[in-house]
């Protein structure tokens, strides 16, 4: 056995960070920090609350954080997220209340969406933030079918398509991508490369070294960009959506991260992760990284990091306590919203 | 008033959508410069441009898909399937995406598609050009299933269908694109979905049929005419919503229920539409419901014309509910 591998640091100067992010540079960091430890806090808690029996559900997204965050701080309010399993976290940092989706989490009667999905499938539309199915890989066309209307409207704005790394076995990663290209529309194509689909590892996924290499067939710019650096993220994102938004097209990026818990609720990664996953995986967890530039920089301290934690665990209590205090959906919820013209059937005559 | 064939009258319709809204727009394979392999789209891309005619790559779940996008984002696409044969890569985009969306969003994102295709068999098209999986759509709750058999209902049901602010699947009857030819009104007319036609009234059996059965079943109530027994051929429009009150009105007159598709029968919508009379006309049935259907088979290319049902079958069945009582 050897030992765990040490946190990798984030090595990034002042200067450095003012060249990459601009000169809010720092309160974007902090933001950043403080977005990150509340999905922190939200994971350990709605596991916990899980394995309760008191939400059904649960899929959580630590070791990915950064790509969530780096991605609300790439993009402006009029842009659009067509989200995977693990992005919550891209709509709570745009707005979204954490109240409301502890609705959702809870599958009551205060959930926008009425209880009808299970948790972890929210619907924002304040934050522009499109309903997702379990389905892998559809949003990727819809994305680029949206940014098309984008373009064809004159809108300044940008499309944002996430899903992992076994998407990019399914087919409307394919289409999406070849249609992006050829429509040269203004979408950026995240791939969050967890390394797992999961149980089946990424190289057992495809046969390319890296996901980013698939963008060449389409006639994309494809990149890798470690999606455990929140400084790389938001870089590379920002200069994505800039490209997309000024009309020079579409491209990939692939952030690869580390699954830092299982699949979901309903998983056991003890079947087929071997023992030093965990050790590697901690060795680039996003949360300590950005936690260790922060302390660095002089943003940090344990007084600081233990605050921000406090000010998540009472938000994230407040929350859970409004959504168990709220009732279940009303049986009238089952038949609405099926249609808009005429709700369930048959059509009167 | 004009007399256009129903190919005719869906062009008409697309044209006069698109230039009475900017957000209404056409997507698929071949329905720009070429106009749709059937003409569909014929002179669209000329008057719209290749940005609101759009020649898409070949991939189905690529059109649809981004169809639902364009939805989303509160443009009108029309999406073309070529064949609705190959409306399978796309079954995942409708049944559990375009269908599902409001549903699922609690009506923050509604999703109005219309999916335009052609169906049915008739044409020496084989297995994969001649198919009516119109069941499969019926039977995913959030979509409409539409289903003309005229020109002046292919062009106002067209219409109704894009001012729909639900997902419709919009089926064509290839068969009698050109070979059925009507009056269609000039400006535009719309024909609220969930109201059956009756094609022909009569007070001894009801022929329950859409799209290109209904002249078939025309055809079978002359020769029943002929003998003196009077067919009622009620056109049913939309399968989703269905005229349901207009279905049991007229079989509680007739007594009688044929019911007529090409789709093979077994869970056919012919299946659906027993059940409700099983269920609601009971004690109106003076025989059996009898079907006339697709055989429990793929489609056939040779004998396609033994597969589908024709007048004689239809009058066959049609004489066995007379003979029941």
């Amino acid at each position: 056995m050897t030992d765990a591998p040490a946190l990798v640091p984030l090595d990034y100067s002042a200067h450095t960070l003012g060249e990459l992010l601009g000169p809010e540079w720092s309160d974007s960091l902090v933001r950043a920090f403080r977005w990150m430890t509340l999905a922190r806090v939200l994971d350990g808690r709605m596991l916990a609350l899980q394995r309760q029996g008191r939400i059904g559900f649960y899929g959580p997204a630590t070791g990915q954080e950064a790509v969530s965050v780096g991605a609300a701080l790439s993009i402006g309010p009029t842009d659009w997220v067509f989200p995977g399993l693990r992005e919550q976290l891209v709509a709570l940092a745009r707005g979204h209340s954490l109240t409301t989706y502890m609705h959702h989490l809870f599958a009551d009667d205060r959930d926008p969406a009425r209880g009808r999905q299970m948790p972890c499938h929210p619907s924002a539309r304040e934050v522009r933030y499109v309903s997702m199915s379990s389905v892998i890989g559809t949003q990727v066309t819809q994305a680029v079918g949206l940014a098309y209307g984008l373009k064809l409207r004159g809108d300044p704005s940008v499309a944002l398509a996430f899903f992992g790394d076994g998407a990019t076995s399914a087919n409307d990663f394919h289409a999406g991508a070849n249609l992006a290209a050829v429509w040269n529309a203004p979408v950026v194509l995240c791939c969050t490369n967890n390394q797992w689909a999961i149980s089946v590892p990424v190289e057992h996924q495809t046969a390319v070294a890296t996901l980013a290499e698939k963008a060449k067939a389409y006639g994309l710019p494809g990149e890798r960009v470690d999606g455990t650096d929140i400084v790389a993220v938001t870089s590379r994102l920002r200069s994505a959506v800039a490209r997309a938004r000024s009309g020079e097209g579409p491209s990939l990026l692939e952030f690869v991260v580390y699954r830092m818990t299982p699949h979901s609720s309903s998983d056991d990664p003890t079947r087929y992760q071997s023992a030093d996953w965990m050790a590697r995986a901690r060795a680039r967890d996003p949360y300590l990284r950005l936690e260790g530039l922060l302390r660095t920089l002089g943003l940090a301290d344990d007084g600081s990091v233990a605050a921000w934690r406090e000010e998540s665990d009472a938000s994230v209590r407040a929350a859970i306590a409004e959504a168990e205090a709220a009732p279940s959906p009303v049986p009238e919820s089952l038949l609405t919203d099926v249609f808009e013209s005429v709700d369930g059937r048959p059509a009167p005559s | 008033m004009t007399e256009l064939t129903i190919v005719q009258a869906i062009n008409r319709g697309l044209a006069e959508a698109m230039r009475a809204d900017p957000d209404v727009l056409v997507l698929g394979e071949d329905v720009g410069v070429n106009g749709g392999v059937f003409r569909a789209t014929e002179g669209l891309h000329k008057e719209f441009g290749a940005d609101r005619v759009i020649d898409t790559p070949l991939s189905e779940t690529g059109i649809v898909g981004a169809a639902i996008g364009m939805a989303l984002y509160g443009l009108k696409p029309i999406a073309e399937i070529q064949f609705v044969d190959f409306i399978y890569p796309a079954f995942d985009q409708i049944v559990s995406e375009l269908a599902k969306f409001r549903y699922r969003s609690g009506g923050q994102y509604p999703c109005h598609v219309v999916i335009r295709s052609p169906y049915g068999g008739g044409i020496k098209g084989g297995l994969y050009h001649s198919q009516s999986p119109e069941a499969y759509f019926a039977h995913t709750s959030g979509l409409k299933v539409v289903i003309p058999s005229t020109p002046a209902d292919a062009k106002a049901l067209l219409t109704t269908a894009i001012h729909d602010p639900d997902p419709v699947l919009f089926l064509e009857p290839k068969r009698i694109y050109r070979a059925v030819s009507g009056e269609v009104p000039d400006g535009e007319l719309r024909v609220p979905f969930g109201v059956a036609r009756t094609a022909r009234e009569g007070a001894d059996v009801t022929l329950l049929a859409y799209g290109a059965m209904i002249p078939t079943c025309l055809q079978a109530a002359e020769t029943l005419a002929a003998s003196g027994v009077q067919a009622e051929v009620l056109d049913l429009r939309t399968l989703v919503p269905l005229d349901e009150a207009a279905v049991l009105a007229s079989v509680e007159k007739t007594g009688r229920a044929v019911i007529v598709h090409e789709a093979p029968r077994f869970c056919g919508f012919g299946a659906e539409l027993a059940a409700i009379l099983a269920e609601k006309a009971f004690f109106s049935l003076k025989a059996p419901v009898q079907r006339v259907t697709g055989y429990d088979t793929p489609f056939p290319y040779a004998l396609e014309n033994m597969y589908l049902p024709n007048a004689e079958r239809i009058v066959h069945a049609a004489r066995a509910t007379l003979a029941a009582g």
